[in-house]
């Protein structure tokens, strides 16, 4: 059938900010759903709530509403556009959910809109754990034996009759968010109260747990004529219990032989025609190990994590052909864009193994369980291709930019330790079982006792073994090369260093070749300008004359690198190729747009080392490689490709490094008279104390030798210092301790565009929260509203002044710290940053594209920005916009919700309004913090904080929030004539835990000290869901957005197209 | 041991030998096969006779060998090309190694080819017949020998050396085997059919004789034209008026009994993800396939063009106008593969007489 002739708008729903469950594939998925849906005609209004993706880009569809995904505003974006045609199955779990909620709530059928591809009634049997296996029984597919449970009692009924263990899992949310496995009664009745409070209808599925099976998934396509392909099955080398999305993944399956596969993939067709998908359906399903049986886990009738893992596994694009079914088209009038002439009714075949390592965000979360179970902790993940099941589980290894680089042991554990690590997953469980190998356990005893297939623990000895023969000088190059050992490992192993084993290489001609991913194993030519490397063997990538570009990309989602980099890297691909220049991507993330492989002229599928980049550009000869957008994985590869002799692109190396050296820095801005925290570097515990008294307490201390805010903290006394050093930080002369003084005042933030002569600053963002709470957790406000003109103007000044002498060409992101009038530089990175998505859309200066074309030599000037002494800093827009942070603390078990200079959020949202106060309130109400009239706050206040913390208290009881308090804050509270209940802490734990509390506004007791009464009321809410602020400026601003006025949709909603027409007209170009 | 492919165009692939022992060069038609899972059943298809299997997946032999997986009693690959083999099987029901298994058969393979580029030399050059020796024998001498090597009557090396009967009390089914799957005998047989297997050079009149209720022309190797014996039988079974099943070279020996013609194609179609569509329904499947000739020529007042390739429009399937006859170029019986199309065989036996039933 042709597209539907009656559809001529269609709304989609992306999926938010940025969780942990819910990452950057669904940017990808949305991203390339609007470019289809256009493709066939359609106009696409977009309605997401996340500014750092490019499926919101102003290019993506005709309306970009980046509005809260609230029933409330996507009826009114709905109102507003009248769309035929609702797409619910691209943006998730929360894209399904608010379909769902339209649905219910009748919106749906009061302006006419139908739900597109799979219908409701199908996505319900699918999501409805009652109504699911109700299905599957009827069809006679097995399920686990289980029970439906809303209430306790039932639980433990259920419990009684088939035993423990048992795995709940709650209906409606992310990630198995509230999930778990219960081994003890005890364990029952916690995870079963938490589930039945996480999910949105109060229902879990108790179920017979299956722990040990393999875990296989299908990713299937079927469209309204019942045509069905499976692009692609995937087997998980974690067996069942560990949630998928924290597996290793391997595809295709390696240990089905050819009935299992094709009895599971006959299984997922019959579940998919029973549900009735139109699109995209992934299916789970266990098999047992030993026998023919199997049982269905689940099925997830959208795009999925596990579809864009398919669809970068095979090349097959899910999103684009799952939205072009929707509207109506067949997989057999689909057009296959890989061959560009036969259809999109093929299954793809591999000649390849594809693997997939999970990015867990332990490194920053110090204090929280790293054990892996039903609920997802990844925040990302990496892919890895190669022709060998080795090479792929190393590239692999080495691409989670983790300092590894290749199978070595985390930590010297004695072997009763290694052996109990082995057996209880956690992160770094692929490592143990190397180390446990190396220690002589044999491949079978591990099997046994880890339910690992021992043909995947097999291939992790065959590493092991080539390591022994390295050791000894017996393994050959090409062969220790093809099962994936770096140079770096090779040069670790027997001490010839890395740069030895390169030229080892070079001179005896071992180089890697790069095939293509085609789909099709070779069968057919194809075109797909997609890579990996595989060593001995023929080379497909041939030379291209045109001169090219490489850009290197971000590496995996993780805590304070996420999507906005992928977004950079984009982007900057995007510039290269409209200035005429071949680009070149390398990374390694199979979530994002930047591996989709239409999105730059070539890419490479590959780790983003040092070894791994030059391999790539000893092929591809670039005239140059950008570091300055992938993040600082990418800056990080500047010096090193430098100086190997590459060229890299703007900002010279050598500029980023004296941005990123402390000392060299510091000399920078005394050159310039900037001002900046006084401070230094100490080796020692005396050295630190030092400083400390010099610069006066509160001092903010964190190693060196990290970056991104990683383990930094606010000491506010001599006892706190003590502490830090003891207990979190090794320091030596050659890892030093940086103790600055704490400056309690404005924090601001500037992304920049420099051309090396002018400086192009879009606006400039001003944070609510006071410093000491990292930028990447604070909500940011554009344009500053308490910022007097001459501190912008010093601001600006500064800037320019900073790039000039550091000759930044390119972008530039400064932090500044404003107290009163005087303005303090906290740090510079020579790079994109976090907030240039966000202010790309907030001021429509495209930012990216306008340093790609600074570092192509074009200059402000030149590209149309009038830039007066030197800056060009456009005047204050019509209207104030938020970004505002969003945590995954669900998921994180033991993490404490405290904010601090570490940061902890993992996506963002945004809110846009006429005033400062509707900004904050849209974007409150986008990240799930907008709580009702009539609720309840409990407040909690350190000492210090009390006088402050009454007028936030008064605050929100105007926004007419009923207040109950901790008795010494209650006590403050009853002085100034609030009233507020008294409650002990056991009794404020208790009303958490019966929901009787809606907000709970906590300050911190002390600097590093943490309070156990505090920080379990803090998780408890945090586990029930009741959102916690740990900064009184945070809750002012809540305050004042529940003051503001109107009902909960106050304001039409905004499309982006709306404002960047208003921008573009004061954007001061000349 | 180091061995080479040498394919007659020159075309070097050197590699490790294993399984099988290399005593002597051996010649044969080089084949990719792109499917992913299903070694066994590749090596045990009588329709690869005389062939060099080229698999494009690398990593071949993960979960072993079991008897039960075999699609005929033994492997008929002339030689077995991979990339990286297993040897460490692991699967519960393994009954031992991929090496030990090609070793025990005399079937002789290579591992550590860069099967990628094998096949691309395949799809860019056409099908080419190929010699694998030790590393030390001439090139020169191999490509020679590969180019001059002729397959010889492969139907009569891989069909029954005399009829056999299994099954039921249902309607009998003969199958004329050129090379017979065991899934199609298991097929008919699990939907209660009484199978007689008959040799692929047995006459339409020994075949009426068994007085069947409906026949069936199974696949097999190598070019249909070539079966002028069989091309006959076929053609007098259809003017009985039996109820008919071709599948792959039954079907292509079918178009030429109807006056139709095969042609070879370029690399042929050898894997288990071969699109096909039905043209009156437009519903399409994914299917098994393993053949190097196509049907072409068909005159529309014999018979109907039922599926095509959706990815290079050859002919797919046939229904014999005003005869109970039709045939599939794909794989019903899979084996390896997906069981899409399963329900031809209960389509088949659904219409063969009611009383027979």
């Amino acid at each position: 059938m042709p597209v539907r002739s009656d559809l001529k708008t269609v709304m989609v729903i992306g999926s938010g900010p940025v969780v942990i469950g819910q990452a950057a594939e669904f940017d990808y998925a949305g991203t390339q759903a609007c470019v289809a849906l256009r493709e066939e005609g359609l106009r696409v209004v977009l309605i997401n709530s996340n500014p750092d993706t490019i499926m919101t880009d102003g290019e993506m569809a005709d309306r970009v509403y980046l509005e809260p995904l609230t029933v409330e505003s996507a009826e009114a974006v709905i109102a507003r556009e009248r769309p035929q045609g609702l797409v619910a199955t691209l943006g998730g779990q929360v894209g399904l959910n608010l379909a769902v909620a339209l649905a219910d709530a009748g919106v749906l059928e009061r302006y006419g809109v139908e739900v597109l591809g799979t219908r409701l009634a199908g996505i319900r049997k699918a999501e409805d754990r009652e109504l699911f296996k109700a299905t599957m029984q009827q069809i006679g597919e097995p399920v686990p034996e289980s029970r439906i449970v809303h209430v306790m009692a039932e639980a433990e009924e259920f419990a009684a009759a088939i035993g423990l263990p048992l795995i709940i899992r709650p209906a409606y949310t992310l990630g198995g968010s509230g999930g778990g496995i219960a081994g003890t009664p005890e364990e029952l009745r916690e995870i079963v109260r938490r589930g039945l409070r996480m999910s949105p209808i109060g229902q879990v599925l108790v179920e017979r747990s299956l722990y040990g099976w393999k875990e296989i998934e299908y990713e299937v396509m079927r469209d309204a004529g019942d045509r069905c392909i499976s692009v692609c099955n995937m087997e998980n080398l974690d067996p069942v219990g560990v949630h998928t999305g924290d597996s290793i993944v391997v595809a295709p399956s390696q240990t089905l032989n050819d009935r299992d596969y094709q009895r599971l993939r006959a299984a997922a067709f019959h579940i998919v025609r029973a549900i009735g998908v139109q699109g995209g359906c992934n299916v789970q399903l266990a098999l047992d190990p030993a026998s023919d049986r199997y049982f269905v886990i689940e099925v997830n009738p959208r795009v999925s994590r596990s579809s864009a893992l398919a669809s970068k596994a095979t090349g097959y694009p899910i999103a684009k052909v799952a939205a072009k079914i929707a509207v109506g088209l067949g997989l057999d009038e689909i057009r296959n864009p890989v061959t560009g002439t036969t259809t999109a009714f093929f299954e793809p075949t591999l000649d390849y193994c594809v693997m997939k390592i999970p990015r867990w965000p332990f490194d920053k979360f110090a204090s929280a369980d790293r054990r892996l179970g039903t609920q997802m902790k990844a925040t990302g993940e990496v892919m890895a291709i190669d022709r060998t099941f080795e090479g792929a589980l190393q590239k692999a290894v080495r691409s989670l930019d983790i300092g590894l680089d290749g199978l070595a042991a985390p930590e010297a554990l004695p072997d009763p330790e290694l052996d109990h690590a082995v057996a209880h997953a956690d992160d770094r469980r692929l490592l143990y079982l190397a180390e446990a190998l190396r220690r002589g356990r044999t491949v079978d005893e591990l099997a046994r006792r880890t339910g690992i297939d021992p043909w995947f623990v097999r291939k992790i000895s065959n590493i092991v073994e080539a390591e022994a023969e390295i050791l000894t000088g017996r393994l050959d190059l090409s062969r220790a090369k093809r099962l994936g050992f770096s140079d770096a490992r090779l040069g670790a192993l027997p001490g010839a260093g890395e740069a030895a084993i390169r030229r080892m290489r070079s001179r005896t001609g071992v180089r890697p070749s790069y095939k293509m991913v085609d789909t099709c194993a070779a069968e057919f030519e194809a075109t797909t300008p997609y890579f990996y490397s595989a060593y001995g063997g023929e080379n497909e990538a041939a030379p291209d004359p045109r001169p090219c570009v490489v850009v290197l990309g971000s590496g995996p989602i993780r805590i304070g690198q996420g999507i906005e980099f992928d977004y950079g890297s984009v982007h900057a691909v995007w510039a290269l190729r409209r200035a005429g220049l071949r680009a070149v991507i390398i990374n390694n993330n199979p979530e994002t747009v930047s591996t989709d492989f239409s999105t730059a002229d070539r890419l490479y599928f590959e780790p983003l080392t040092f070894e791994d980049v030059m391999n790539v550009i000893e092929v591809e000869q670039p005239v140059g490689v950008l570091c300055q957008f992938g993040g600082q994985t990418a800056v990080n590869l500047a010096v090193p490709l430098h100086g190997a002799g590459v060229q890299v692109l703007g900002t010279s190396p050598e500029g980023m490094d004296r941005a990123e050296d402390r000392g060299l820095f510091e000399a920078v801005l005394e050159d310039l008279h900037i001002s900046r925290p006084a401070g230094g570097a100490a080796s020692s515990l005396e050295e630190a104390e030092v400083i400390a008294a010099r610069v006066d307490f509160p001092v903010l201390v964190r190693p060196s030798y990290v970056l991104g805010g990683r383990a930094m903290e606010i000491c506010y006394d001599a006892d706190d210092l003590r502490a830090y050093v003891q207990g979190a930080a090794r320091v030596t002369p050659e890892h030093p301790l940086l103790v600055d003084q704490y400056v309690p005042g404005r924090e601001v933030e500037v992304d920049a565009v420099s051309d090396g002569g002018s400086v192009l600053i879009p606006g400039i963002l001003e944070h609510v929260e006071r410093a000491g709470v990292h930028s990447g957790d604070s909500i940011a406000v554009y344009p500053p509203h308490s910022l007097s003109a001459g501190v912008r103007a010093q601001i600006a000044k500064q800037t320019l002044d900073l790039a000039r002498a550091l000759g930044i060409v390119g972008l530039l992101n400064i932090q500044f710290v404003v107290d009163g009038g005087s303005v303090h530089v906290l740090e510079l990175n020579p790079r994109s940053s976090r907030t240039v998505p966000f202010m790309t859309k907030v001021t429509g200066v495209p930012m990216v594209a306008a340093a790609v074309r600074a570092v192509l030599r074009e200059s402000l000037e030149a590209q149309g920005y009038h830039c007066p002494d030197g800056i060009c800093l456009p005047p204050d827009p019509p209207f104030v916009a938020c970004k505002m942070p969003v945590f995954s603390w669900a998921k994180l078990h033991d993490v404490d919700t405290a904010l601090g200079p570490e940061m902890k959020s993992t996506g963002e949202v945004m809110g846009i309004g006429p005033t400062y106060a509707e900004a904050l309130k849209k974007g409150f109400q986008a990240c799930g913090l907008a709580v009702g009239a009539g609720a309840t706050a409990l407040v909690a206040l350190a000492d210090r904080d009390k006088a402050e913390g009454v007028l936030v208290a008064r605050a929100l009881a105007r926004a007419g929030m009923r207040l109950a308090a901790t008795p010494g804050t209650a006590e403050s509270l009853a002085e100034a004539g609030l009233s507020a209940d008294a409650l002990t802490p056991e009794q404020a734990l208790e009303a958490v835990r019966a929901g009787e509390v809606q907000l709970f506004v906590n300050t911190l007791t002390r600097g590093r000290q943490r309070d156990r009464d505090g920080f379990r009321l803090r998780r408890a809410a945090t586990e029930l869901g009741v959102p916690v602020l740990t900064s009184l400026d945070t809750a002012a601003a809540l305050a004042l957005a529940l003051a503001a006025e109107g009902g909960p949709s106050a304001g039409s909603p905004w499309a982006l197209q709306d404002y960047e027409v208003s921008m573009r007209s004061g954007a001061g170009r000349s | 041991m180091r061995a080479k492919l040498v394919l007659e165009d020159g075309r070097v692939f050197e590699g490790e030998a294993f399984g099988g022992e290399l005593t002597a060069p051996i010649c044969g038609e080089v084949v990719f096969n792109t499917g992913m899972t299903g070694y066994q059943e590749v090596l045990t298809d009588p329709s690869y006779a005389g062939q060099m299997v080229v698999m494009t997946y690398p990593l071949i032999g993960n979960y072993g060998i079991r008897a039960a997986d075999s699609e005929s009693v033994r492997p008929h690959v002339r030689a077995f090309i991979v990339s990286d083999p297993c040897d460490t099987p692991s699967h519960w029901a393994s009954e031992g190694g991929l090496a030990d298994y090609l070793a025990e058969n005399g079937i002789v393979a290579l591992a550590g080819i860069d099967t990628r580029a094998l096949t691309k030399h395949l799809r860019t050059k056409g099908t080419l017949r190929g010699a694998i020796g030790l590393l030390g024998v001439d090139a020169q001498d191999l490509a020679d020998a590969a180019e001059a090597w002729q397959p010889g009557n492969l139907v009569a090396e891989v069909t029954t050396p005399e009829a056999y009967s299994v099954g039921g009390a249902g309607p009998h089914v003969v199958v004329v085997d050129f090379g017979a799957k065991r899934n199609i005998i298991r097929s008919l047989v699990a939907l209660g059919c009484r199978v007689t297997v008959v040799p692929a050079d047995t006459d339409a009149e020994t075949v009426l004789a068994l007085a069947p209720d409906g026949v069936i022309l199974s696949n097999g190797p190598g070019d249909p034209e070539l079966l002028t014996q069989a091309r006959a039988c076929v053609k007098t079974l259809l003017g009985s008026g039996v109820p008919l099943f071709g599948i792959c070279l039954g079907h292509q020996l079918m178009a030429l009994a109807l006056g139709g013609r095969t042609s070879k194609m370029k690399f042929g179609h050898h894997g288990v993800n071969h699109p096909v569509q039905e043209l009156k329904t437009g519903r399409a499947y994914v299917t098994t396939q393993n053949h190097e000739y196509a049907v072409t020529d068909l005159d529309p007042d014999v018979a109907e063009i039922t599926h095509k390739n959706l990815n290079d429009g050859t002919v797919e399937g046939l229904k014999v106008l005003r005869r109970p006859a039709f045939s599939v170029q794909f794989h019903p019986e899979a084996c390896p593969g997906p069981g899409d199309t399963a329900d031809l065989f209960r389509e088949f036996v659904a219409q063969l007489p009611v009383a027979a039933r």
